[in-house]
């Protein structure tokens, strides 16, 4: 399956990521050799065959509504690139 | 302004969405507290944050809330449920994704009926309810380069109730709202809050003309943080749309934003201008089944529903429609009056006690009537002196209930015999009060007996004054006649 460079520039905004026309070019390759290779799943008749969701074959794996242990605070925001005291800081998202 | 004869030429067509918050304990995947109103960041987990390696695990509890929905609008219950993830890259999501439900959710179908104000009902369908979780909260501050986050918000369970393009006004939209939160507050399922977010509502509004087959392009309204101005909006909406028609203007599908200090929307400029949310169901959460079991444990622990008690007090108590709604317009002011009627038979003076008196002392200082200091039984001991002929209606709520508010202790009777109020039915010691009225009265007797029947009042309030407002009006005015009239 032949992936075009509007393909390529669909998907890259949709995940957020940029790169530049010789690395468009190879992303392009990449993701068509990708797919030409799950293609091959569909040379299997899947005719009246319950779509897969999950690997496991349990059912109902649920929790009781409880409270558990919270991530402290300064741990949680250890991570983020920018961050005050109290919260996560991004970049301006609305004007 | 349209004129009304344009406006008359087209039809409104509304579809709402509205998102309730579940009052779990705990979020719809991971175990962090739900609770509103702490300190930013300080309920979340490494699953809310989307660290690597982490799996989410469904909360029992809010499955079981989102089926007590759909059985009160009378959805049909998937029985195998699965998952899916919805795609998008937004500072409030850590994880890209938002797990909710995209093809069989929990609820199908369904439909809530609504009263509108000249009395006519109607029911608007349902397409779906489903699951999700809420993302968190970002916050745009004036003045600050940076738009901060907090995930406190981020996995609280979530239903999204999603109408039929089926509501043709704004105040169907409005009735339909008001209908949406009294259910999930009878279901105890969501706490009805609009002003903090709890209940969210986004409409899809479209204009077509009347008898067209097809609806006309929708435009989404988000950003009303009340029920008013989800009305507001759609007033708006139609005016702006037909406008568009007339003048030959084509429609886009857009998101717009409502701003309530002007009733007007403006596009949403986003720098997602293409939205493909690639839904794939979610591997990491095994499907749940509602078993007939589980289905028929939910069932039985349904509460009565406001149509249910509606009904049951217009047809098993025989109150009008007007006291109906009135009284099942909260689920606290419903059980009390059900508790009443069990200790009461006179349905229409218990209705009217709660409508009247019980409400305006409610009113007048701000308080639930679970803080109402009069038991049902009280009450129904007063509207049982009242019946018995030994007090009157007016002594009973304006001098009995109100020493009855401050001494919830003391019995309606005990109140009345303390103030000595008990009203003298006993025609023998009320016959000499009338006599000594008519004898001091010569006068008007004679003018009343000439003709002016109209002194049959002053006759009665100088017995009322002379009893000190304990004779009882019925007797008085029995003895008043005979004595007059003969």
């Amino acid at each position: 399956m032949k992936v075009d460079l509007n393909t390529v520039k669909k998907m890259a905004h949709l995940a957020r990521l940029e790169f530049d026309e010789t690395g468009a070019e190879k992303i392009k390759n990449d993701m068509s050799q990708i797919l030409d290779w799950v293609d091959q799943l569909n040379e299997v008749d899947t005719e009246g065959i319950e779509p897969l969701t999950t690997m496991s074959s349990e059912v109902n794996v649920l929790r009781a509504d409880e409270v558990g242990e919270h991530l402290a605070h300064d741990k949680a925001l250890s991570n983020a690139p920018q961050k005050d005291s109290d919260y996560f800081r991004v970049p301006k998202v609305l004007e | 302004m349209l004129s009304a004869k344009i406006k008359d030429k087209y039809e409104l067509v509304v579809g709402l969405e509205v998102h309730a918050q579940l009052l779990t304990k705990s979020k719809m995947y991971a175990t962090d507290s739900t609770e509103f109103g702490n300190m930013p960041n300080t309920q979340v987990s490494v699953l809310t944050l989307g660290h690597p390696g982490t799996l989410p695990k469904v909360n029992r509890r809010a499955v079981e809330f989102a089926i007590k929905m759909g059985l009160a609008c009378n959805s049909t219950i998937t029985r195998k449920n699965i998952f899916a993830r919805k795609n998008y890259f937004y500072p409030d999501l850590p994880k890209g994704y938002q797990i909710t439900q995209d093809k069989g959710p929990i609820c199908v179908g369904g439909e809530v009926p609504v009263t509108l104000s000249d009395g006519s009902k109607r029911s608007i369908a349902l397409t779906r309810i489903h699951m999700e979780e809420d993302a968190g909260k970002s916050m745009h501050l004036a003045g600050e380069v940076d738009t901060l986050v907090d995930f406190n918000r981020a996995g609280v369970p979530l239903i999204e109730i999603v109408s039929e393009p089926d509501i043709r006004s704004s105040e169907e939209a409005y009735a339909y709202l008001v209908e949406i939160k009294k259910l999930v507050k009878y279901l105890d399922i969501c706490d009805g809050n609009m002003e903090e977010g709890s209940l969210r509502c986004d409409a899809n509004i479209s204009v077509m003309l009347k008898g067209a087959k097809e609806y006309g392009k929708k435009v989404e309204v988000k950003n009303m943080n009340s029920f008013r101005n989800v009305a507001r909006a759609i007033e708006h909406e139609f005016e702006r749309q037909v406008a568009m028609v007339e003048e030959g203007v084509e429609i886009i599908s857009e998101t717009r934003t409502f701003d309530a200090a002007t009733g007007l929307t403006a596009s949403m400029r986003t720098k997602e201008d293409l939205n493909d949310y690639r839904y794939f169901p979610e591997p990491d959460l095994s499907p749940v089944v509602v078993s007939e079991e589980w289905l028929e444990s939910i069932k039985v622990a349904m509460p009565s529903l406001p149509r249910e008690l509606h009904h049951k007090f217009v047809n098993e108590f025989g109150l009008p429609e007007y006291d109906a709604g009135v009284l099942t317009d909260s689920k606290e002011i419903a059980r009390y009056f059900e508790k009443l009627c069990k200790k009461t038979k006179n349905y229409k003076a218990a209705s009217n006690w709660m409508m009247g008196p019980v409400k305006s002392y409610l009113n007048e200082l701000t308080l639930h009537i679970e803080d109402f200091p009069v038991t049902p039984e009280q009450l129904a001991a007063l509207i049982a002196l009242i019946d018995e002929g030994k007090v009157n209606f007016s002594v009973a709520s304006q001098k009995i209930y109100p020493e009855l508010l401050k001494n919830a202790n003391k019995s309606p009777l005990q109140i009345a015999q303390e103030l000595n109020l008990i009203q003298e039915s006993d025609e023998g010691s009320l016959k000499p009060i009338v006599e000594s009225v008519l004898a001091e009265n010569e006068a008007k007797v004679a003018e009343y007996k000439s003709g002016k029947k109209g002194l049959m009042g002053m006759f009665m309030g100088q017995v009322m004054k002379k009893s000190q407002g304990k004779a009882d009006p019925k007797v008085a005015t029995k003895l008043l006649s005979e004595i007059l009239d003969n």
